[in-house]
């Protein structure tokens, strides 16, 4: 059995970190773009921010499952094939990225406004503002941000078995499910509950660090 | 230094300015007063480009703000410090990296930064305090953490957006003898806007007064307490409680004038009695002038009014 769940549990980990860190990337320049387009942003631009706005909310009111299948031509572009634990981390990040993108711009919102006017007072300009002031006061909302993606994604990628990628998900219902092997299916459940505590604790500590 | 001339704003349709003209002198503390809504915030931030203003001009060291570009704004602003409220710290750097924030934006050298904010840091008397964070810190504490960072570019000028009004009143004042002194001693001018007329009693030497949106008041501090107009009276919500029977006559004691003895002097001369119904003596700036409110018969008007003017007293009947 635990020859099934190891291999499991490293696809489980590569899916969900590698979906997590591309998501980041592609949500945190999403935030930026909201944060600045948005009314009373530095550079306030309201048809950039609506059409983002409606992209965002498009692609996050997808059904992950769903969502996989409609990406299926996009990964099949991006990586040759469709199917496959690599390929599983398209429509990963495609479905965590405008959930990023949400979550770190409200974190960028809650940065008090006083702090950015008197940012402007002494002559900083918006990169400055965005990156040396905003980013470095939000860092811990930013930081809870990313912990809540990883397990989200974490959970969504267990739907990745339904287009061959692996993991525990897969392994839950394969084995557990289908097969009756309850023990298996106890099993990927504690190792899933372990592998979510494990991550929420880490990301309370660097939380709790970085909040002054 | 700071030349405001018919300056009109709009919100979408509202006015919130309207045809402002007023002259800043160097090294002047100016004040500027009204109840929340009146506009002195909005008239702050046009002065370093925060806002930016409908008609009119904002000539500032002959610089016209509305036809600065963005670079030459962001350089402009170097010029003008500014306080807040809510003191607009980062919680997330300590107070030494708050102070040197403005300058590490500026690229200055790190040995010019580290000596720059710990002399600021002493003349705000917050060098112990160097490596704690924000929220280590009691509010007047913040404020002069604040004060640091706006004071870091070596500013001409000074602009304090109800700097005080988060805190209580003895550390309002340790904040304006803080600004006092500054005022003093580097020759920062001084622009404040508040809503608490202590404030402007305390520092400033002049005053505008401003509701709605328009100048209803703009003087030297003394004049403009010692004799109210009734729309200041109304602003201060002050009304004299005065008896109905016979004449009330107010006399005012401008800062240089012998006030203490004139009543008594006054009833012994004219050898009268009277009431002294109402009274009012106040520190101004370091003034105290106030008024004084007597009650005569109407028989003996003319006696006291010939005698009060014949002293050069600014008086009035009520």
């Amino acid at each position: 059995m635990f020859d099934i769940l190891f291999p499991a549990l490293g696809e489980t980990i590569y899916m969900s970190f590698v979906s997590t860190f591309l998501a980041l990337i592609i949500g945190f320049f999403l935030a930026i773009v909201l944060t600045l387009t948005s009314k009373g942003g530095l550079k306030e631009n309201l048809k950039v921010y609506s059409i983002l706005d409606v992209v965002i909310n498009t692609l996050r009111s997808f059904p992950f499952i769903i969502l996989m299948i409609v990406l299926f031509p996009v990964t099949k572009f991006l990586i040759g094939k469709s199917i496959g634990t690599t390929a599983a981390i398209i429509p990963l990040t495609i479905g965590a990225a405008p959930f990023v993108a949400r979550l770190i711009e409200s974190a960028l919102k809650e940065v008090e406004i006083g702090v950015i006017e008197a940012a402007k007072s002494f002559g900083a300009s918006d990169f400055q503002i965005i990156f040396k002031v905003m980013l470095v006061e939000a860092l811990p909302a930013i930081i809870s941000a990313i912990t809540l993606t990883l397990i989200t994604v974490i959970g969504f990628s267990a739907m990745a078995g339904a287009v061959g990628g692996g993991g525990l998900g897969d392994v839950a219902i394969k084995y557990g499910y289908y097969r009756f092997q309850t023990d298996t299916m106890i099993y990927t459940v504690l190792i899933l509950i372990a592998l979510v505590q494990i991550c929420q604790s880490l990301g309370d500590y660097l939380y709790k660090i970085t909040k002054k | 230094m700071i030349n405001i001339k018919n300056l009109d704003k709009y919100y979408s349709d509202t006015k919130v300015l309207n045809n402002i003209s007023i002259d800043i002198k160097k090294g002047e503390i100016f004040a500027i007063v009204g109840h929340s809504g009146a506009g002195k915030s909005t008239l702050l931030r046009c002065i370093n480009g925060l806002e930016d203003y409908s008609d009119g001009s904002l000539i500032v060291n002959n610089k016209e703000i509305k036809a600065l570009g963005k670079d030459q704004l962001r350089e402009f602003r170097k010029n003008i410090g500014m306080i807040f409220q809510h003191f607009s710290l980062i919680q997330r750097k300590t107070v030494f990296e708050n102070v040197a924030l403005p300058m590490q934006l500026w690229g200055f050298k790190k040995e010019v930064i580290l000596k720059k904010v710990k002399d600021l840091l002493e003349l705000v008397g917050l060098d112990k305090k160097i490596d704690a964070y924000p929220n280590q810190l009691s509010g007047g504490q913040k404020q002069r953490v604040a004060i640091a960072r706006a004071l870091t570019l070596d500013p001409d000028i000074l602009l304090s957006d109800e700097a005080t009004s988060a805190l209580d009143p003895n550390t309002t004042t340790s904040i304006l003898n803080l600004l006092k002194e500054i005022n003093e001693k580097l020759n920062i001018t001084i622009i404040l806007v508040t809503h608490e007329m202590e404030v402007v009693k305390q520092i400033a030497q002049k005053a505008l007064l401003l509701e709605h949106g328009n100048i209803i008041g703009f003087d030297d501090t003394e004049e403009l307490f010692l004799k109210p107009d009734l729309k200041m009276k109304e602003f201060l919500g002050e009304t004299e409680v005065v008896p109905n029977e016979g004449v009330n006559i107010k006399i005012y004691f401008p800062k240089d004038n012998a006030f203490q003895s004139f009543i008594t002097k006054m009833a012994r001369e004219l050898d009268m009695d009277f009431n002294i119904v109402w009274g009012k003596l106040e520190e101004i700036n370091t003034h105290i002038v106030g008024n004084m409110v007597i009650n005569i018969e109407e028989k003996d008007k003319e006696k006291v009014t010939n005698y009060i003017k014949e002293h050069k007293i600014i008086w009035e009947v009520l």
